[in-house]
């Protein structure tokens, strides 16, 4: 057998075509194709998008082996329809030298599951004081080209600025975790009249659109590239809208539970709905839902955090702050942009693979379905639904806010690089 | 009344208006020579503080003693190394000693509720005040005060919607307050207009759409008030530059005999305690005729003994305003 | 007490007592009383509420009206002390009221309006039990129905009633309810 024959895939939605994935590459794109020994795939009804790419993923790996491993997460991510992923440096040890970019990068390579990128942290230790070795991450093996200190916020504005200048040199980019520290301290929730009657200290928005208009200044001052985080509110999209106009390198992701959920389920005082940034209210909903149709939001990243059950299962104050989210994304997409007309496939197939691919400057992936690009393909049942159940989760944590909820669509298989990962919905 | 105890807003006007009645009987209690019914006997109530509160604690305990239940006391203080997990492994240890009721105060908002609701315990929880969130009991106590003083009684008995259009006025750090919260609650469900003093600084976010009337002035507001409810200060707010200084507090939003001259004949001074003397009140009020400040300590017992009853004095608790 | 339920449905029941036999009923058990205590020194009329407090209130009125001088009339809720507590929600208390001058060393006269298992008077002795220490203590029913399931009697009955189980006997009082009846409700036989 060499080589799969997908028959009939609406790719982007479009009309059915056969596509021949063979020796890594996309062979063949057309109607009625034939191909000797290539095992086929019926693909009538679903839909091919180019494998997902996932700009912001905690992998937990290495330190919290408890929470996830990168073997774990990328399973997850395969079966979310992923093909790489993007691992965020706040791992124990901290992601800040090449040593442990390389061995987060080897881990990837090993699983084989999909391609993990390493993020590498902005400051030493994400301590906000000193610039880790950005260079050298950028050489090592693991080729590093986004630098974050998520989790934390890189607050100091000069050392902001140095980042951003400094990444120059190897056309990286600075994804800002925008929260301004002392507004936030022993933030719990959204600030809001919900706060207030729960007493639980509020995250006000402006704490992030405060970091995000100050970040976009200066990297229109340096010149350089920014990416701005899970921007959860309304005031942050019109903040990045308004740097677009102006023609600034800002770009920005918002994360599905932003797109979906919103701070009332924080009145359950279930900390399985802690998240950071906090979950909003339902204008600011509305208005990422917007921002990510007209293109201001530029990707959907997960922000997938996996937690061990005992940093959950407490009272709110004392639990972990993040969900999951690799397995569930494309749904909550097809949920709140694709159903309700705010977005096509095509757009689809851009805010998740072609943006945070040409963000990250992963060459091999975000590419179109077309002959001579890498095989990195997923085919996506939009018809069926599915009640979504946590102990069915290949991440090692079950801290996922959707639990009990029917969502749309599932990822029926992923190829990468011509290999399925995934098939009839099950890892291979 | 529903299983637990958790917000005043779990009472409705029918529900508190039952629970203060039932209060008034028991508060006679103490005038007897043998203070002690037979209720609660072969109950187990656990007081579960993770926070220190002496006199909520022997408060809780009086009144579950004087109904014949059995007190287990267990100060948890101090195990905040092990974060939340703490609650819920000394939940499942109450639970496995059989507790009927847990009264829990905790520094985390949401604590009790995380206590009842996460299928760790299936004993009643009576929140005995939760983080900067709720203190019903407190709100109970200090509306059983209200009635007793303004409220007019028939026959020893509470008249229902005696509140109604009382204007009382709650002064101090809203913000951090738990038991403003409880009392802008239970206050507005028994009928009564709720006006909360703080510096703008000492406000919640959103706290325009409580039912309750803001101001930041407190000399405007003194002289309408049926009763001024002080909120104590605490320590850590004075240095957490909310306000300039202590004295600057004090002689904007603290009670001194001059303020204490511009109110009603009638209105009467509360506090839930512990006061901070010279700062939010002064001591010639404090311990001035108009000062409910101790009896509110005795009320708070009848209150709780109250809450228990109707919590565990049957197969169920007595039902209110819900099927 | 024990015989309360019954909302006035469709079978509004036989009257088995209409108000005058009531007030003669009440008038003898207060003759009664002064009798058994040769005359009103020491007496306290305990009425268990709702409808013993004005039964009681009644009582102490002919006793008055006869001795000329006033007798304390006080009430006494016995919820708390109820054998029967935990088997039904919780419920809300009634008025305990004791005269100002006490009950020790008085003649105690609790009054309820039916005499049934007998468990309501049991309760009623362990709460005057925590309230202090009587001479004697004597039980005044308007209605002794029998099925008694402790070993206690009344000292004072207006009308004994021989009752089947299935039946329940409903009191109405003036001032409580809106007139004064003793009516059985619910009788086997049509």
């Amino acid at each position: 057998m060499t080589g799969y024959l997908i028959r009939g895939a609406a790719v982007l939605g479009g009309d059915p075509t056969d596509l021949l994935l063979r020796d890594g590459v996309v062979a063949e794109v057309g109607t009625g194709l034939d191909a000797a020994g290539a095992e086929v795939v019926d693909a009538a009804g679903l839909v091919a998008l180019p494998g997902l790419v996932d700009l912001h993923t905690h992998l937990r790996e290495p330190g919290r082996e408890d929470a996830e491993t990168v073997e774990t997460g990328t399973r997850a991510a395969a079966l979310g329809g992923f093909t790489a992923v993007h691992a965020m440096a706040n791992t124990e040890p901290v992601a800040d030298t090449a040593g442990v970019v390389e061995q987060v990068w080897r881990l990837g390579r090993e699983a084989g599951y999909c391609d993990v990128y390493p993020v590498g942290a902005v400051t030493v230790g994400l301590a906000g004081e000193r610039l880790a070795e950005l260079g050298a991450m950028a050489d090592s093996a693991a080729r590093v080209r986004v630098f974050s200190d998520d989790g934390c916020c890189v607050s100091d504005a000069v050392l902001m600025r140095r980042a951003l200048e400094y990444v120059k040199a190897f056309d990286g980019v600075v994804a800002q975790h925008a929260q301004e520290p002392r507004l936030t301290e022993g933030a719990q929730m959204n600030e809001g009249e919900l706060s207030g009657r729960l007493g639980l200290t509020g995250w006000p928005a402006v704490a992030e659109e405060a970091i995000i208009a100050r970040d976009c200044l200066l990297a229109a001052h340096v010149g350089s590239r920014l990416h701005v985080c899970h921007v959860s509110t309304a005031g942050s999209v019109e903040i990045v809208r308004d740097a677009k106009r102006k023609g600034w390198n800002v770009t920005a992701e918002a994360c599905p539970h932003h797109l979906l959920l919103t701070d009332d389920l924080a009145a359950t005082y279930d900390p399985i709905y802690k998240v950071n940034p906090p979950l909003r209210s339902g204008v600011d909903v509305e208005a990422l839902r917007a921002g990510l149709a007209d293109g201001t939001i530029d990707v959907v990243a997960t922000d997938h955090a996996p937690h061990p059950h005992e940093d959950k299962d407490c009272e709110w104050a004392a639990a972990a702050f993040g969900m999951l989210g690799l397995e569930t994304a494309l749904s909550i997409v097809q949920e709140t942009m694709v159903d309700p007309g705010l977005l096509d496939w095509a757009g689809v197939a851009e805010r998740m693979s072609y943006a945070p691919a040409r963000i990250g400057r992963v060459a091999d992936h975000g590419r179109p379905i077309e002959v001579g690009n890498p095989a990195n393909v997923l085919l996506y049942d939009p018809a069926v639904r599915r009640v979504v159940e946590p102990s069915e989760s290949a991440s090692l944590s079950r801290n996922t806010p959707y639990r009990g909820m029917e969502l749309p669509g599932r990822v029926v298989a992923t190829f990468l690089r011509g290999h399925a990962t995934v098939l009839d919905g099950k890892l291979q | 009344m529903k299983r637990h105890l958790l917000s005043a807003a779990d009472l409705g006007r029918d529900d508190a208006e039952l629970v203060l009645q039932t209060a008034a009987e028991l508060r006679e209690l103490a005038d007897r020579p043998i203070k002690k019914l037979p209720a609660l006997r072969g109950r187990t109530v656990v007081n579960l503080f993770f926070e220190d509160s002496t006199r909520t604690r022997i408060s809780f305990e009086a009144a579950a003693k004087r109904l014949s239940a059995d007190v287990i006391n267990f100060a948890a203080k101090g195990s905040s190394l092990s974060k939340g997990e703490s609650l819920k492994d000394t939940a499942l240890t109450l639970e496995a000693m059989g507790a009927d009721a847990v009264v829990v105060r905790h520094g985390a908002s949401g604590a009790p509720h995380r206590l009842a609701h996460s299928g760790w315990v299936r004993s009643s929880v009576v929140n005995a005040g939760d983080g900067t969130h709720e203190h019903p009991t407190q709100a109970l106590l200090d509306a059983f005060t209200l009635y007793r003083h303004l409220g007019s009684t028939d026959g020893g008995r509470l008249r229902p919607g005696s509140l109604e259009g009382r204007r009382i006025a709650v002064v101090g750090d809203v913000l951090h307050s738990r038991v403003a919260r409880s009392n802008a609650l239970l206050l507005r469900t028994l009928g009564a207009e709720v006006t909360l003093v703080a510096p703008p600084t000492l406000l919640p976010v959103g706290v325009g759409t409580w039912p309750v009337e803001t101001s930041y002035d407190l000399d405007a507001v003194l002289p309408k008030a049926d009763a001024v409810m002080m909120l104590r200060v605490q320590r850590e707010r004075m240095t957490g530059g909310f306000f300039p200084t202590p004295r600057e507090y004090s002689r904007r939003y603290g009670l001194d005999g001059r303020r204490m001259a511009t109110l009603q004949d009638h209105t009467i001074v509360m506090h839930p305690g512990p006061m901070v003397r010279g700062m939010e009140i002064t001591a010639d009020v404090a311990d001035s005729d108009r000062s409910v400040i101790v009896e509110q300590v005795t009320n708070g017992v009848a209150v709780r003994m109250a809450v228990l009853y109707l919590l565990l004095g049957g197969s169920e608790p007595a039902v209110g305003g819900e099927e | 007490m024990c015989a309360q339920p019954a909302p006035a449905g469709p079978d509004t029941g036989r009257v088995v007592l209409d108000a005058r036999d009531i007030a003669r009923a009440l008038t003898r058990i207060s003759h009664e009383i002064l009798e058994r205590n040769k005359g009103a020194s020491d007496l306290v009329l305990l009425g268990i509420p709702s409808r013993g407090v004005p039964l009681a209130e009644r009582i102490a009125e002919r006793i008055a009206s006869v001795e000329g001088n006033a007798v304390p009339v006080g009430s006494l809720d016995v919820t708390m002390y109820r054998d029967d507590l935990r088997l039904k929600p919780a419920r809300a208390l009634m008025r305990t009221d004791i005269p100002a001058d006490g009950i020790d060393d008085k003649v105690v006269v609790l009054v309820d309006d039916v005499l049934f298992s007998g468990r309501t008077i049991r309760a009623a002795l362990d709460a005057l039990n925590d309230l202090g220490r009587p001479a004697a203590v004597r039980l005044a029913v308007l209605v002794d129905r029998g099925h008694r399931e402790l070993p206690i009697r009344a000292d004072f009955v207006g009308k004994n009633l021989p009752t089947s189980l299935v039946e329940q006997v409903r009191v109405t009082l003036d001032g409580v309810d809106d007139s004064d009846a003793v009516t059985i409700q619910g009788a086997a036989t049509p």
